[in-house]
């Protein structure tokens, strides 16, 4: 019996991922079928833009500066004496732009949009919220899911290009004041290696984190159960799922783009 | 009838809920539906809007079968509904007078102004008069109930279904509610299924009462019928005697 018991606690993990993927395939679909309701979901949309977008460019800017300042230091510290100093804002432009900009910025918003989400659906749901739309004929994916996903891919890519100017603006104030480097050398390092698909690359990947992050908030949201500890294992549930999927398309998008 | 269930049967994973339910509910009637908590009151009212589907038996409103209803005709159907949560489920960010408009505003064809005056004439009649601009978290039990309803009621629905709409209540707002479901009944005209725990509640507002047992209804009748009942069961729960109800099972599962 207990030697079983490993095999019956693999099978029953293997089966709850399982339906747990059909359920979000069947959340999906109707998400993109509520896509037609624009009388419901158009009024919608510019209130989640800025809850969901402007709202959050403090943080992201908050970060990209603190990141670009790093990424100069860290670049002269390892550049001294074996590359010429200019490459720093070659690495810090490249850096910010491919990686750091929209992942730092991804992750962040997986934290203060994506657990944002789901607790207000998951609240939503557990107090009978959503019923309550639902009887008074509205279509809670049309209402609640659409906005937020639409508002995800049209003002993460926003931030993020906010958060790269400021990062690279971050990194260059330090290369000039810091590094013993002049503005013309800093600019002529971030021209070096620059390409016109550097930026579509990184708007590439944060439209799809923004897609991950607001759906899978709305997923984890529109499935709580129970009270309030619900809510919690729902908000925690959207944060992990939503960073392990910015990491794993994030690689995707590295291995299909470049 | 106008609302009309027949042998539905109800699973979620191994508990089996509803196991044969039947009730009709007739026109401009107050019907009440009692039993224990966790018997299924709830499941069978989400039934009837189609918030659920029955696993097996017919969920009729108006002779439509809801659970074959397409998404736009069940929308059809619902806004034919006023539905009173249990604990209001009143759109928090919203103020009482945005809660109120949102089934107008689906149903269409009014004006602003119009919805205003229908929102005021509706907190009127919940008496909550000049509470249009309040949020939810501003209002105490009582009054978020009866904000719940006058959300049910504003659109003026054919039907009304109370999910256990004194409890949790003091006995003096209790009586409020049960007023309010009376007038509801008398100014408004609307057929209503109200599910409860509370006697006295039933007594005072239905037409008849059904009481469910074990997943279907063990008995149905006018109020008086239901207090002169001579089942065991239906007795300890009128009485509130558990010793009743036990020997009513006769060994049976235990529901309390």
């Amino acid at each position: 019996m207990t030697g079983t018991r490993p095999f019956a606690v693999i099978g029953r993990g293997v089966l709850d991922f399982f339906a747990s993927l059909g359920r979000f395939g069947g959340f999906l679909a109707a998400t993109f079928s509520a896509l037609s309701d624009i009388r419901t979901w158009g009024p919608l949309l510019i209130t989640q833009m800025r809850r969901l977008g402007v709202d959050s460019l403090p943080i992201a800017l908050f970060l990209s500066i603190f990141t670009g300042i790093v990424l100069a230091l860290q670049a002269s510290y390892t550049f001294t004496g074996a590359i010429p100093l200019y490459f720093v804002g070659t690495l810090v432009g490249k850096t910010m732009i491919l990686e750091l900009g929209p992942v730092l910025t991804g992750l962040a918003l997986s934290g203060r949009v994506g657990a944002n989400i789901a607790a207000q659906l998951g609240t939503m749901r557990v107090s009978e919220q959503i019923d309550a739309l639902e009887t008074l004929a509205y279509n809670p994916f049309s209402y609640l899911v659409v906005p937020r996903v639409l508002a995800g891919l049209v003002m993460f890519p926003i931030i993020v290009i906010f958060a790269n100017a400021l990062g690279i603006a971050s990194g260059w104030i330090t290369a000039i004041n810091m590094l013993d480097m002049s503005t013309q050398e800093f600019i002529r390092g971030l021209r070096l290696f620059y390409v016109p698909f550097d930026i579509t690359y990184s708007l590439i990947k944060t439209t799809s984190f923004g897609f991950v992050i607001t759906i899978v908030g709305s997923f984890q949201g529109f499935t709580t159960e129970g009270g309030a500890e619900g809510v919690g294992v729902a908000t925690t549930r959207a944060v992990v799922v939503s960073s392990m999927l910015i990491l794993v398309l994030d690689a995707f998008w590295a291995v299909v783009l470049l | 009838m106008s609302i009309e269930l027949v042998d539905v049967h109800k699973s979620f994973g191994t508990k089996h809920i509803l196991r044969g339910f039947s009730l009709s509910v007739p026109e401009g009637d107050t019907t009440a539906l009692v039993g224990f908590s966790g018997a299924g009151k709830s499941v069978t009212l989400k039934h009837i809007v189609g918030l659920l589907e029955p696993d097996s038996g017919t969920v009729r409103v108006d002779d439509k079968d809801v659970p074959s209803l397409t998404r736009e005709e069940l929308y059809e159907l619902r806004l034919q509904f006023g539905y009173v949560f249990q604990f209001a489920a009143l759109f928090d960010s919203m103020t009482i007078a945005e809660n109120l408009a949102m089934g107008l505003e689906k149903q269409g064809g009014h004006s602003a102004d119009d919805i205003r005056i229908r929102v005021a004439e509706s907190l009127e009649l919940v008496e909550l008069d000049g509470f249009e601009d309040r949020l939810p978290s501003e209002l105490s039990g009582g009054q978020r109930k009866r904000a719940g309803l006058a959300r049910a009621i504003a659109f003026r629905p054919k039907y009304l279904l109370y999910d256990e709409p004194t409890s949790g209540l003091d006995p003096v707002t209790t009586t409020v509610i049960d007023r309010l479901i009376l007038k509801m009944k008398k100014e408004l005209g609307v057929t209503s299924l109200v599910i409860t725990h509370d006697m006295k509640s039933a007594y005072q507002v239905s037409d008849r009462i059904a009481m469910l047992y074990e997943g279907r209804v063990l008995e149905e009748g006018t109020p008086d019928e239901i207090r002169d009942s001579q089942n065991k069961i239906v007795r300890g729960f009128v009485e509130g005697k558990p010793e009743l109800v036990d020997a009513g099972t006769e060994g049976g599962e235990k529901k309390i």
